[in-house]
């Protein structure tokens, strides 16, 4: 079996994926974000956005303190639809 | 439906407990949130005994240090402490939407202090997929609180406090630890926790790091190998070392979502784990109505914790107008020296030059959420 090595989990977006992907220019969190599913899994990124912001870092020669990171947005854990829906009922 | 209080602490470990503690006979309503089904934060998996600082429980085992302040937040009728409760984010109009035993419920707080801790980092490397692989906190959970060892032979990566201690209670349920690897040519953690791994013979590898993982379904082994001045990996310096499992101990990042929705200004601190809230010394935020404590603050340790959870759980309520004010300047005045005091010296330096960086005063590391600058 070939090495895969896994920078977002949830997305299950490779390395190879994002290497590829910053060469093709996207070279910040939330361009990355918007084009592939990274980030955007169960764990909102909490895992995987610290790791591509380093990958980002090392291809591009950013400093990691440099790097932006995503607009962050309410809801910061999966919940489930369930809990949506019955939020009017109490 | 929206719930109203005065003051809110988001998580419940020993930072937040420590806030809501100072609450006790102010006659304010507060409430507590922690999204597990048991308060103590990363303390109720600590069976050690406590290193730290001699005035603050040191030698005490974390566990009991917990559990000694819920039995103390149980006897407050002024307190609602709400489990199984994630603060899922901060809306305009000042409201927290929390999902609390699968209901969605609004908050609305006067102070807010976010006490959420800090979440593990993470490597990258080939067939980190793999099963077998765990974050030094699942393995702790798995073994002091479930009773289960993660496997027959661990290795562990990373040499600071965690991961030596970590090993020694691996050690100690009789799981072979075959070595533990550190990038950094230190070991980070105490002497104390290092030379007890070194005496039941258990090598500490420095200026290492894993190359690889292979296994067939799940791991079987690791390749490590060693790395130069720039960290990158030596080409035939690799060694293969049989393992089931590898457990990563590679550091903590502070969990501060909610400030960042909340439009704290924040910092980039390598030294204190990653982007952490600027603040003023009583541990007030930028925005007015938060304050931050804990390893959410800045990864330090639980007598830290402990002490800035009291300091910012005092100015909140003294902003609020507790009753007994004169008495609670004078207690703030000692906790912020007992905070000095714990810092001072060389295991502090680390600490102290973070904490030069969170300071609005133009020194402050960079915010790498500010999307205008
Ligand atoms: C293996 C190990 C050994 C250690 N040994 C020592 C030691 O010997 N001495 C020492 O002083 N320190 C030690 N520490 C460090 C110490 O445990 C931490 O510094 C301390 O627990 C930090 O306290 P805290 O309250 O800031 O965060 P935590 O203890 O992490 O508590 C944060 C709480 O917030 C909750 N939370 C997070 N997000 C949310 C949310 N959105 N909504 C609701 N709740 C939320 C979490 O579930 C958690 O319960 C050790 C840590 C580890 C991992
Ligand atoms: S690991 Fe990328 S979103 Fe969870």
């Amino acid at each position: 079996m070939k090495d895969r090595t896994i920078i977002c989990r949830c997305g299950d977006l490779t390395l190879e994926d994002l290497q590829q992907l910053i060469r093709e220019g996207f070279t910040t969190l939330d361009e990355l974000k918007r084009i592939s599913r990274l980030g955007m899994g169960p764990c909102r990124g909490s895992t995987c956005l610290e790791l591509v912001a380093r990958e980002i870092s090392r291809l591009t020669g950013v400093g990691i303190g440099q790097i932006k990171m995503p607009t962050n947005r309410p809801l910061l854990t999966g919940i489930k639809l369930a809990e949506l829906a019955g939020e009017g009922d109490d | 439906m929206v719930l109203y209080t005065d003051l809110l602490v988001v998580g419940g470990g020993p930072a937040g407990m420590a806030a809501v503690l100072q609450a006790a006979d102010s006659g304010l309503s507060v409430i507590l949130l922690e999204r597990y089904d048991q308060l103590g934060g990363q303390l109720v998996k600590q069976t050690h005994r406590f290193f730290g600082s001699k005035d603050e429980q040191a030698g005490t085992r974390g566990n009991v240090i917990a559990r000694a302040m819920e039995e103390e937040l149980e006897q407050l009728d002024n307190v609602t402490v709400l489990l199984e409760a994630t603060a899922l984010g901060y809306y305009e109009d000042n409201i927290l939407l929390v999902s609390a035993q699968h209901s969605l419920k609004k908050i609305k707080a006067e102070r807010i202090i976010v006490a959420t801790g800090a979440a593990e980092k993470m490597l990258t490397f080939p067939n980190n997929d793999l099963p077998g692989i765990y974050g030094a906190g699942a393995v702790q959970t798995l073994m002091n609180l479930d009773g289960v060892v993660p496997g027959r032979r661990v290795v562990m990566v990373g040499a600071g406090n965690i991961g030596l201690i970590v090993s020694y209670q691996l050690l100690q349920a009789g799981v072979e630890v075959v070595a533990v690897v550190e990038a950094a040519r230190q070991i980070g953690g105490y002497l104390v926790h290092a030379a007890k791994i070194s005496r039941t013979g258990v090598p500490i590898y420095t200026g290492q790091t894993i190359k690889r993982a292979y296994g067939n379904g799940e791991v079987e082994g690791v390749e490590l190998w060693q790395l130069d001045h720039n960290w990158q990996g030596i080409p035939g310096s690799e060694r293969s070392l049989a393992v089931d499992t590898i457990c990563l101990a590679v550091g903590l990042r502070p969990l501060t979502d909610i400030l960042v929705q909340a439009g704290c200004q924040m910092a980039y601190v390598p030294q204190l784990g990653g982007d952490v809230p600027l603040r003023d010394d009583n541990l007030k935020t930028s925005n007015h109505r938060f304050y931050v404590a804990g390893d959410a603050a800045g990864v330090e340790e639980a007598t830290a914790a402990i002490l800035e959870g009291e300091l910012a759980g005092l100015s909140a309520i003294l902003e609020l107008g507790a009753k007994e004010g004169q008495s609670l300047e004078v207690k703030k005045r000692t906790v912020k020296k007992k905070l000095d005091k714990l810092r001072k010296g060389p295991v502090g330096e680390k600490i102290r030059a973070g904490l030069l960086k969170v300071r609005r005063d133009g020194n402050a590391g960079k915010d790498r959420y500010s999307h205008t600058g």
